[in-house]
């Protein structure tokens, strides 16, 4: 192919001026900028005038007056418009850390199932992930939401597991914690874990300087059983369950009362979410364990590593370095998704604040600036950490 | 355990026996998940007993160099020791249990033909429901009697397409210019009218499949050449150039589509002059189009940065200037690198065209959405989104196979 000469002469110009060649762009650039910017800026003021809105935050001291139907903290709608915000913030994040939890759990039993030397096993897995790797998540969440939980039975007819758990259309009904006493539990786990962080660096130092090991982990594991029970024991520490049971509301409405009731819309969401993300996860550790090369496992045998450490020591750091970054880039993307919770009308972040709240006040630019910029924020801070992580872990060459 | 009962140990010598015994127990197990042959038993080990014969089964049949090929393939595959054996059991059960309901549901109870509910008397799916309701689903709500200007407009699409694969390399590229620059803006005064004596169809009657694959076809165009300029914007020397561009990817790459639908929709219209209007498809389309072309900018950049410095510096050497070096050497070369990437940012941005639905535009989905709250059709969810689900797995599955097939055919060895 002859590609004829398409330098305008201005290149030739500018190559002949390196400063000017060097700043022209630049101007260009920015001028373009600050002129789209100050266009929309303009434009916005002038609108918001005409309309007699003026722009402010003001309005998130303001008494919300709505009900969220879901909520982890206390709400009703004499609260205000910032408390809705975090309502709906918790919410997101609630979902978010269910469905991180399945899909992760999911995602690598599937990708070592794909590697399976079953025949059956591995062609089950590939074929789970074909499929719902290829189907929208918004149809995903549908399809659980309208088609399947709309099946389950009515709360008379609950199915129940040991009669201290029922699943209904109108959510999963668990026993729900009452603790008394429990900031002493909590503080006995708190020593427990931060004394396991000293014997670990303990154990190593004196590994690297004599050879000797010491039992680390089942030491981890005692002192994180025995020490919150002995405390509890002595700190009177009591649990209580607070079973879900059938209350009648008239001659044919049945719910049940008590206990936590985990709605069906969350059950859809996190369903959807850890189905359709557990496939990118499965693809990413597959790709992770691959990558290990087989030399490094037989050089970790021939220096006598027994299968665990091997997998322990060899393999599985080699294997995380390419398996943790693209899936914390599905974690970021799980969080993300779960914003189209809107659809199914569970009370996360965008339903809330950017649905609800913005029909109410209708200030559409500083409710939906404020909505990007949490995820934003969220998505930003993830990076940094991910970047240092990379940095941390990445084989320094010589 | 098992392994050190020299009874139970199967062995080369009587192969016959341990074939024929194991084949039976397998086949008895397979039959009691299948008809619940041991009911009369207490329901935990009822439970258990079909997993007992079919272990033991696959144990008899476990015979390690049996000279028997297929026995051997057999066993290499899906019985190598007891907990494959394990497994396998658990694969057939569950397909035993899924398989045939799900059947029964698709197609043997299944109602094929029909013009209302009443139609539908089996146990299984409706299709007369999407048999009635197809022109909707397809369409959206446009005028049925202008259909035709859809078709014609998808239909040249395709013949135009496929006269790219078959012309000559030198005709090819007028082909593909036309194909890009003049098509899309033949298809929108087709379908949108207003001219040439068609009549004027608003774009909030445009809806359906067609629309998906409206909104998927201008943000494909359009966020590739914007995704390229970002990613050499990134890589680029110049500072305001580079964190403008940063910016730029990050800002998109950080929000969820929705958010950015909402903007587009309730927000942006403040942004614009008092008195100019702009249509809610082309807003919404411009907004995928940004937001997928910040993917795309880094999946460029990933090929970019994957060539070796040689080919740079081989270009500048060359006496080339920036844009024609990357036009002819690093593009090339990068793109070819990262088919994967890219084919995986197009099938995300089929994937997210659902969620329009969110600012009320119906697509696919959308008119399900719809469909099955009219008071007639009450009821069928679960077959509108089965169907949805099929056609949209058919067109991502086929672009995943087609990106996989471009892939091999530019594999080039370094």
């Amino acid at each position: 192919m002859k590609i004829k000469n398409f330098n305008l002469g201005l290149g030739g110009f500018l190559s002949n001026n390196p400063k000017l060649g060097n700043f022209l762009p630049q101007a260009v650039t920015l001028f373009a900028i600050i002129f789209i910017i100050g266009f929309f800026t303009f434009n916005a003021q002038t609108n918001m005038d005409t309309r007699g809105i003026d722009f402010g935050f003001g309005f998130l001291k303001q008494e919300s007056s709505f009900d969220i139907q879901f909520s982890l903290i206390d709400y009703d709608g004499s609260y205000s418009y910032a408390r809705a915000y975090l309502v709906g913030l918790l919410n997101t994040l609630l979902v978010s850390i269910i469905g991180i939890f399945f899909a992760t759990v999911l995602g690598v039993v599937v990708g070592i199932s794909r590697l399976s030397s079953n025949y059956l096993i591995s062609k089950l897995a590939e074929i789970y992930v074909e499929i719902f790797r290829n189907i929208p998540l918004l149809l995903q969440i549908f399809f659980w939401y309208f088609a399947a939980l709309r099946a389950l039975p009515l709360p008379k007819e609950a199915i129940s597991f040991f009669d201290v758990s029922f699943l209904t259309i109108k959510g999963f009904f668990v026993p729900k914690l009452v603790w008394t006493n429990f900031s002493v539990l909590f503080y006995s786990l708190v020593a427990a874990i931060v004394s396991i962080v000293f014997i670990y660096i303990y154990g190593k130092r004196k590994q690297e300087a004599t050879g000797q090991r010491i039992p680390v982990f089942l030491i981890s594991v005692g002192l994180l059983l025995i020490l919150p029970l002995v405390v509890s024991f002595l700190g009177r520490v009591g649990l209580d369950f607070e079973i879900p049971s059938l209350v009648q509301h008239s001659e044919t409405i049945f719910n049940f009362k008590g206990g936590i009731n985990i709605i069906p819309e969350l059950m859809a969401l996190a369903l959807a979410l850890s189905l359709y993300t557990a496939t990118f996860i499965a693809e990413c550790v597959r790709a992770g364990i691959m990558g290990v090369t087989k030399g490094q496992k037989e050089a970790a045998a021939s220096i006598g590593l027994t299968p665990g450490q091997i997998l322990r020591l060899v393999v599985m750091p080699q294997a995380l370095r390419i398996i943790i970054p693209p899936t914390t880039n599905q974690y970021l993307n799980l969080t993300k998704n779960s914003s189209l919770a809107a659809a199914i009308a569970y009370p996360d972040l965008v339903l809330v604040f950017a649905g609800t709240a913005m029909m109410q006040t209708g200030r559409a630019i500083e409710i939906v600036s404020i909505t990007m910029l949490t995820y934003l924020s969220l998505s930003i801070a993830i990076s940094i950490f991910m970047n240092w992580y990379n940095k941390k872990i990445a084989i320094k060459e010589k | 355990m098992i392994k050190n009962l020299t009874l139970l140990k199967p062995n080369k010598e009587s192969l016959n026996l341990y074939i024929s015994l194991g084949t039976i127990f397998f086949v008895l197990g397979i039959a009691d998940v299948t008809f619940n042959i041991f009911e009369f038993l207490p329901i935990w080990i009822s439970f258990f007993v079909p997993l007992a014969f079919c272990f033991l089964g696959l144990h008899l049949i476990r015979v390690e160099f049996s000279g028997n090929k297929k026995l051997d393939s057999l066993n290499k595959n899906i019985n190598s020791n007891w907990f494959n054996a394990i497994l396998t059991i658990f694969a057939i059960f569950l397909l035993i249990k899924s398989i045939p309901p799900m059947l029964d549901w698709l197609f043997f109870d299944a109602n094929f033909v029909g013009s209302k509910k009443e139609d539908c008397t089996g146990d299984g799916a409706c299709w007369v429901f999407i048999n009635v309701w197809f022109e909707r689903l397809i369409y959206g709500l446009y005028p049925i009697n202008e259909i035709w200007r859809i078709n014609a407009a998808f239909i040249g699409l395709i013949l135009t397409v496929g006269l790219a694969f078959f012309v000559s390399a030198k005709i090819k590229k007028y082909v593909l210019i036309f194909l890009i620059f003049v098509y899309p803006f033949i298809m929108i005064s087709l379908i949108s009218g207003g001219n040439f004596g068609l009549e004027w169809v608003e774009t909030n009657a445009w809806g359906g499949l067609a629309l998906t694959f409206i909104i998927s076809i201008f943000a494909l165009t359009f966020c590739f050449p914007v995704g390229l300029f970002l990613a050499l914007g990134r890589r680029s020397s110049y500072p305001v150039i580079r964190y403008a561009s940063i910016g730029f990817i990050e800002f998109w790459r950080g929000v969820p589509l929705i958010t950015v639908l909402f903007m587009a929709s309730v927000m942006f219209p403040m942004f614009l002059p008092e008195d100019t209007y702009m249509d809610k498809l082309v807003r919404v389309v411009i907004a995928i189009t940004l937001f997928e072309s910040a993917y795309m900018a880094e999946v460029v950049r990933g090929g970019l940065q994957a060539l070796p410095r040689g080919q740079y510096d081989a270009g500048k050497s060359l006496g080339m200037g920036y844009w024609r070096m990357h036009l002819l050497v690093i593009m090339p070369q990068a793109l070819k690198l990262v088919i994967p990437g890219i084919a995986n940012t197009f099938l995300a941005l089929v994937k997210d065209t659902p969620l329009i639905l969110v600012v009320g535009l119906l697509e696919l989905i959308g008119m399900i959405d719809m469909a099955k709250t009219n008071p007639k059709w009450l009821g069928f969810a679960a077959e509108g989104y089965v169907f949805a689900g099929f056609v949209f797995w058919i067109i991502c599955y086929a672009m995943s196979r087609y990106s996989i097939s471009l892939e091999r055919k530019y594999k080039t060895d370094r």
